[in-house]
C-alpha cells in the first residue's frame, strides 16, 4: 500500500522533471494512440492474421504491409523477470531499482513489460496493458492476474504510479464548483483520496445549490475564481499554484445557439471568454508552477484535466457557437499538452456527450450524468488515459468521427 | 431656504460683487471652501454587476488586460485595455436605455445637451429605513415629508436616494443581496417616481445600489417604474453611487458627464459633487 508521502523538506532542492525515452517512429505511435484512449491495440496482419510487437512497417511473418491496429486480448504468461540496478537514462537512474519482465502474450508476441510489484516471480499469469508513461508515450505494463482492483491498482505500486495521475494524497483545484458537474467532481475526487480540494466559484452573489454541502467536506476550500478575470486568475495562481497537483478546468459557458438564431456575438464571445480564454489564462498562470513540480516526490504535480465536449471534434449546429469555443479549447489544449510534456504533467481531455444540465434540457437522452462524468475523470486519472469520451453519444460520435470525419459533418448538418 | 442654493449664490455674485461666478468658484475651490466629493465606485473586476436571467443578453463586467508593463511588450510604458458594458460600475442611464424613452429627441449619451450633466442635488436620507428593510421603497409621502423639512425639490435637479447601501460594496454578496426570489435592494416606488417627474420636473434619480429601481422592482407596476417613467420622460439615472452620506440634503452640485458614445444608452463615469464646506 502507498503510504502518505511525508511533507516536503523545504531545504532540499526540488527535483527537476526527467522523462523516460520518448522517441517513437510514426508506426510505433499507433500503440500510443490507442493507449491514450485506454485501449490495448497491437498490429495485426490483414493477410496472415499474425499479431506483432514491437510495431514494424511490415508483417514479420509474411512481409505484408497491410497491418491494422486491432484490440487484442491482454492475458499472457510471465516468462522471466529482471531488476535493473543501473541505468544511464536519467529517468530510470533516479528510480532504481526497476523491475522488468518478458511476457508471452496469448495473442502471440513476446513483449518486454514493466512489472507491478504484486506480479510474482515467473512463471505466472499476468495481464498486459499499454499505458502512457511520463513522456506521454505508450509502454507495456504487466499487472497481476486475478487480484482485486485495489491490489493490482497501478497507483499503489512504486514503479507504476509514475504512469498514473492518481488523486490519492494529491491536492486538486476544480475551477467551478457551482455546477452539478463541478460538485460531482469534488465528491468523486474526495472519495478517491485527494488530500485537499480547492473549489473555485465565480459571481459569489449568485448563491448556488450545494454550496453548504461542499463546504462541509473536510478536504474542500472554496475560493473566488473567475476564469474571465485575468487578475483574479493570476492572484489565485500566486496563492495556491505552487501546491496544485491536479487542475481540473470544468468552467464552462454554454448556450444553445447556432449562427442564425442568435443575433450579435455577445453569447459567442462569452463562450469563448470562458471556454477558450479561460483555459489560456489558467494555463499561463498555473502552467509554470505545475511544470516546476513535475517530479516533486510522490505527490508531484501530475495532471491537467480539461472539460471539453464531443462537439469539439465536429460542430453540432444547434449548439454551434459553443461547439466552436470547445474546438478552440481543444486546439489550445494540444498546445498545453506540448508545453506540459517536458515536466511529465499529463493533459487529459474529456469529450463528453451532452451533459444532463439545463442547457441540454431539450436534447433527448442519453445524457451524461454529472456523477458519471466525475467517475470517468477519476478513472482516467488512475489509469493514465489521456483522452476520454464519457457517455454513449460521445462514444458513438467518436467512432463515426474516426471512421470518416467528413461523413460525420454531413450527418450533423442535416 | 433657496431651492438651488449654490447656483443662486453664484448668480447673485455676478451682479453684486462684479466678480464672475466662475472666478468665485475657482477661488472657493482654491481656498477649500468648495469641497469636491467623489461619488464614484472604483472600476474593478470584483465589483458586482447586473445579472439578468442567464438566457438573456448580459452586460459585460469590468475586465482589464495589461498591454505592457515596462517590459518586452513595451519597454518604457505601462497601459491596459479594459472592457465593460455601458451599465457597469457607477454609471449613467440615458432615456434611450428604456423602451419608454426610445423615440425621444436627444435621448442618448452623445446627444443629451451638456448642460444637463451639471445640476443641483437633493439628497433624501433613507439609510435607516434601508438598514431595517432591504426592500424599502421610497414613497411620495416620504418625499413630501422630506420637503417639509428641507424645502421643495427644484426643477432640473438630481434627486439622490441615500441608503448607505454603498457601504456594502466591498462585499459583493451583501451588495447584491440575492436570495431565491432575486435581489433585495431599496429603490423608489411607482408613485414616488411619477411625483418626481410630473410634479417636480427633476433631471434624474440616483441610487447607491446596482439599479435606480429596487431589487424587486420587476414586481411593481409597471415593472421597473423608475426606468419606465424617468426615461419615458427624458430623464436620467445614476447608480452605484457612493459617499452620499457626505453630502448635505440640499446645496450640492453634481457633475455627471457620461462618455460620448454614439447612440449610447449609458456609460460608466466619474460622478463628482461640489459642496460648500462648513
Amino acid at each position: 500500500m502507498l503510504e502518505r508521502p511525508k511533507r516536503k523538506n523545504p531545504v532540499l532542492r526540488t527535483r527537476l522533471p526527467t522523462l523516460p525515452p520518448a522517441a517513437r517512429s510514426r508506426i510505433a505511435l499507433g500503440l500510443t494512440a490507442a493507449a491514450a484512449l485506454g485501449r490495448f491495440e497491437l498490429q495485426q496482419c490483414r493477410d496472415c492474421g499474425t499479431v506483432q510487437y514491437p510495431p514494424r512497417e511490415a508483417c514479420q511473418k509474411c512481409l505484408s504491409i497491410r497491418l491494422d491496429w486491432k484490440p487484442q486480448p491482454q492475458d499472457g504468461e510471465l516468462l522471466s523477470d529482471t531488476v535493473l540496478h543501473h541505468s544511464n537514462d536519467l529517468f530510470f537512474r533516479e528510480r532504481l531499482p526497476w523491475r522488468l519482465g518478458l511476457v508471452k502474450l496469448d495473442c502471440g508476441p513476446t513483449v518486454v513489460a514493466h512489472l507491478h510489484e504484486r506480479v510474482a516471480r515467473p512463471p505466472g499469469k499476468v495481464v498486459v496493458a499499454a499505458k502512457l508513461d511520463r513522456a506521454g508515450q505508450a509502454v507495456l505494463v504487466a499487472l497481476p492476474s486475478g487480484l482485486p482492483p485495489q491490489e493490482s491498482n497501478m497507483a499503489e505500486d512504486r514503479q507504476l504510479r509514475e504512469f498514473t495521475c492518481d488523486p490519492k494524497f494529491r491536492k486538486v483545484l476544480i475551477t467551478d464548483g457551482k455546477t452539478a458537474t463541478g460538485q460531482a467532481l469534488v465528491k468523486a475526487l474526495a472519495a478517491a483520496g485527494a488530500d485537499l480540494i480547492w473549489v473555485g466559484h465565480s459571481e459569489p452573489w449568485k448563491k448556488f445549490a450545494g454550496f453548504d454541502e461542499l463546504k462541509a467536506l473536510p478536504q474542500v476550500t472554496l475560493l473566488p475564481l473567475d476564469v474571465t478575470d485575468s487578475k483574479n486568475v493570476r492572484e489565485v495562481a500566486a496563492e495556491i499554484g505552487g501546491k496544485v497537483d491536479i487542475l481540473v478546468n470544468n468552467a464552462e459557458y454554454h448556450r444553445a445557439y447556432g449562427i442564425g438564431n442568435r443575433s450579435g456575438v455577445d453569447t459567442a464571445r462569452a463562450e469563448m471568454d470562458v471556454n477558450y480564454f479561460g483555459l489560456l489564462r489558467l494555463a499561463q498562470e498555473f502552467g509554470p508552477a505545475m511544470r516546476g513540480r513535475g517530479a516533486d516526490g510522490l505527490a508531484s504535480a501530475t495532471a491537467w484535466v480539461n472539460l471539453l465536449s464531443i462537439y469539439a471534434l465536429a460542430n453540432f449546429p444547434p449548439h454551434g457557437t459553443f461547439s466552436a469555443s470547445k474546438a478552440a479549447a481543444h486546439s489550445l489544449s494540444q498546445c498545453l499538452r506540448a508545453e506540459m510534456r517536458p515536466a511529465g504533467v499529463r493533459v487529459i481531455n474529456v469529450f463528453p456527450g451532452p451533459l444532463d444540465d439545463e442547457w441540454n434540457q431539450l436534447l433527448p437522452p442519453p445524457k451524461v450524468a454529472p456523477a458519471a462524468l466525475a467517475s470517468a475523470v477519476v478513472k482516467a486519472l488512475r489509469e493514465g488515459v489521456e483522452d476520454l469520451y464519457p457517455g454513449d453519444v460521445a462514444q458513438e460520435w467518436l467512432a463515426r468521427w474516426r471512421d470518416n470525419p467528413k461523413a460525420l459533418e454531413k450527418e450533423l448538418s442535416t | 431656504m433657496l431651492p438651488i442654493g449654490s447656483i443662486a449664490h453664484l448668480r447673485t455674485g455676478i451682479w453684486c460683487s462684479g466678480m464672475s461666478a466662475l472666478a468665485d468658484l475657482a477661488k472657493g475651490l482654491a481656498a477649500g471652501k468648495i469641497k469636491v466629493v467623489d461619488l464614484t465606485e472604483t472600476l474593478s473586476p470584483e465589483f458586482p454587476y447586473i445579472s439578468l436571467p442567464p438566457e438573456m443578453g448580459q452586460a459585460w463586467p469590468f475586465r482589464i488586460e495589461e498591454v505592457s508593463h515596462y517590459d518586452e511588450r513595451g519597454p518604457a510604458w505601462y497601459w491596459n485595455n479594459f472592457s465593460c458594458g455601458e451599465h457597469t460600475g457607477t454609471h449613467f442611464d440615458a432615456p434611450i436605455h428604456w423602451v419608454s424613452g426610445k423615440d425621444l429627441p436627444n435621448n442618448a449619451v452623445d446627444s443629451i445637451p451638456p448642460e444637463r450633466f451639471i445640476g443641483p442635488a437633493f439628497v433624501i436620507d433613507c439609510s435607516k429605513q434601508s438598514a431595517a428593510d432591504a426592500d424599502f421603497l421610497l414613497t411620495k409621502d416620504f418625499i413630501v415629508k422630506w420637503e417639509k423639512q428641507h424645502g421643495r425639490i427644484a426643477p432640473r435637479s438630481w434627486v439622490l436616494m441615500r441608503t448607505d447601501w454603498s457601504k456594502k460594496s466591498a462585499d459583493p454578496v451583501a451588495y447584491q443581496n440575492y436570495d431565491e426570489t432575486g435581489q433585495h435592494t431599496p429603490g423608489p416606488d411607482t408613485d414616488a417616481v411619477r411625483f418626481l417627474v410630473e410634479e417636480r420636473d427633476i433631471l434624474g434619480f440616483g441610487t447607491e445600489s446596482i439599479g435606480t429601481d429596487a431589487g424587486q422592482a420587476y414586481h411593481l407596476r409597471p415593472p421597473y417604474p423608475c426606468h419606465y417613467y424617468m426615461h419615458g420622460a427624458g430623464r436620467y439615472g445614476l447608480q452605484c453611487l457612493r459617499n452620499l452620506d457626505q453630502l448635505p440634503p440640499t446645496g450640492a452640485i453634481v457633475v455627471a458627464a457620461p462618455l460620448k458614445i454614439r447612440n449610447g444608452s449609458g456609460s460608466p463615469l466619474r460622478v463628482l459633487a461640489l459642496m460648500e464646506s462648513k
